[in-house]
């Protein structure tokens, strides 16, 4: 094995693997021993095993770096970035065993096939901001995004998609649109410039319902983001103001005001959504869709 | 290279890769939440034991006389209990451990259910009530004030006969006073408090009391990232507060007076 830059010259240790093998089909886990270094990573693993051993081996990656989380997968069972899982975590000469993100169908080896994931991304009514102040611009206080801010961390792994239990063993993906999805919900709803109520679709749609708090989305997300506390609560919350509150039933009753707090999403097609204007906003696929006008 | 190949496992129940000891937490939580529960209910049923010089058992806390009421065996627990096991039940914090403890939905984070939620539906259906958490968070902060209550009274001990109340403290008083402020840092670091207090708010500029509210918001938002604590701390402390009175009432230990 050549030096590698983090090497500290000292004999070089092997370590077990046992991959997943296999496709759609079906599969096996095939082992292997590749030859461990300072500060190796598992996908560093995978990619010796490629380079070395089996170059057909399937392993979808990008950054190396946790920002684009394209390479989840399940390390000793856990759901993990592969590049952020350093193997000197693991127990020596006890091998480490990669297999791919179960909740989403496998394509080949250590990839899934998630498109599952943003077909319910374009169910989502994207950004609808207020009109812009009288010199043209938006305002909003620091305090205004405090909660939302945390949210933007995101990076799409779905490593919390996949350990849901709802999507993962009870496969509700027809009625639920898990953590990654609540809480870009949740990122909307709470921002205080956006006038579309989604609260309708959230219990409707999208299954917040379907959660039952066990966290497990806040456990494995790489990012940190306390999804289920900062997210998904607020979010189940704001459901209960709306259905489940009959004190504020009879307020809103005496008073005669309307549940909606906002304007009423109504979800057109796939990538588009219509406000009760006619309006139109097109996503062009970067999360920053512009309105058209 | 070795080629050994053995077969991915399907997700049976309990079925994992996971090398670590997942069932421990759910194993623990189960212990203990059953263990409280048998004690609870023991203790509902038992009906004596529950007041001794200015301590109440916060069981029976507001002491009801349901002596006179002809039902038997209701106790005043019974009329108590299912206020703050209400608050319990649907509480966010709780529904995680009692979920993977006791329905096993999953047993832990990453480990098979098999085909037995077939009919899964979260919260949606059977157990929708969980929807109705804040109504038993106002119960909650009513008892509170009771048990609060209860520490101040703790404070003033009764000469022998009964007649004049001398300000003191006793190892009683502070373990009241113990409980009290647990089950306090349990009820105000609440999500459904979180949300009626600011979390409901998207502006906190432009709302009425927007400032107010997106300061306490923040500070039950403190105490929240603690609420786990304060549940698990908050329900070893109700259980040590009914048993160091019914164990000074039955004269097993001596109350030591500090002041």
């Amino acid at each position: 094995m050549a030096a590698h830059p983090g090497s500290n010259g000292s004999k070089a240790k092997a370590a077990k693997l046992r991959v997943f093998r296999g496709t759609a089909a079906g599969g096996d886990f095939q082992n292997y021993e590749v030859e461990t270094y300072p500060g190796m990573v598992v996908l560093d693993a995978i990619h010796d095993i490629q380079a070395k051993q089996s170059p057909d081996l399937a392993v979808r990656w990008n950054c190396k770096a946790g920002r684009c989380g394209s390479c989840s997968a399940e390390v000793n069972g856990k759901p993990r970035l592969m590049c952020m899982t350093r193997m000197s975590a693991y127990p020596e000469g006890e091998p480490i065993t990669v297999t791919p993100m179960r909740a989403f169908p496998i394509i080949k080896d250590l990839v899934t096939d998630v498109s599952w994931n943003f077909e319910m991304a374009k169910k989502i009514p994207p950004f609808k901001p207020r009109p812009r102040d009288a010199d043209g611009n938006w305002r909003m206080q620091q305090i205004d995004i405090d909660r939302i801010q945390e949210f933007r961390k995101c990076i799409e792994c779905f490593l919390c998609q996949n350990v849901c239990h709802v999507v993962r063993d009870h496969q509700k993906k027809e009625v639920f649109s898990g953590p990654r999805f609540l809480i870009h919900l949740a990122t909307l709803d709470m921002h205080p410039l956006d006038t579309l109520d989604r609260r309708e679709m959230v219990k409707r749609d999208f299954g917040v319902g379907f959660c039952n708090i066990t966290k497990c989305c806040t456990e494995v997300c790489p990012e940190h983001i306390t999804i289920t506390d900062n997210g998904i609560i607020p979010l189940k919350e704001r459901i209960a103001d709306d259905h489940y509150d009959p004190v504020r039933w009879l307020l809103r009753k005496v008073a005669g005001k309307p549940r909606a707090h906002k304007v009423p999403a109504q979800p057109t097609e796939a990538g588009k959504t219509a406000d009760i204007s006619g309006r139109h906003r097109v996503d062009g696929g970067n999360g920053k869709g512009e309105l058209e006008r | 290279m070795a080629n050994k190949v053995v077969h991915l496992p399907v997700l049976d129940f309990g079925a994992t890769l996971r090398k670590d000891n997942w069932w421990i937490g759910p194993a623990i939580t189960f212990v203990i939440l059953m263990g409280f529960i048998c004690y609870a209910t023991f203790r509902a049923f038992e009906n004596d034991y529950y007041r001794v010089g200015p301590y109440l058992s916060p069981f029976y806390s507001p002491l009801i006389p349901t002596a006179g009421w002809g039902i038997p065996f209701l106790s005043p627990a019974m009329l108590i209990l299912p206020g703050p096991a209400g608050f319990r039940l649907t509480c966010y914090y709780y529904r995680k451990a009692y979920y993977r403890a006791f329905a096993m939905d999953p047993p832990a984070c990453a480990v098979g259910e098999g085909g037995r939620h077939d009919n899964y539906n979260g919260e949606t259906k059977l157990l929708i009530f969980q929807n109705l958490h804040r109504f038993a968070l106002y119960v909650a902060l009513g008892f509170l004030v009771i048990l609060w209550h209860d520490v101040y009274k703790a404070l003033w001990f009764r000469d022998p006969y009964g007649t004049e109340a001398s300000f003191g403290v006793g190892v009683g008083t502070l373990v009241l006073a113990l409980n009290t402020a647990l089950l306090t840092g349990y009820t105000f670091s609440c999500h459904s408090l979180r949300h009626l207090i600011g979390g409901s708010v998207d502006s906190y500029s432009t709302a009425p009391f927007g400032q107010l509210r997106h300061a306490l918001w923040r500070g039950v938002s403190r105490l929240n990232q603690n609420h786990m604590f304060f549940a698990w701390t908050s329900l070893f402390a109700v259980a040590l507060a009914d048993l160091y009175v019914r164990m000074v009432s039955l004269r097993v230990i001596q109350d030591v007076r500090i002041l």
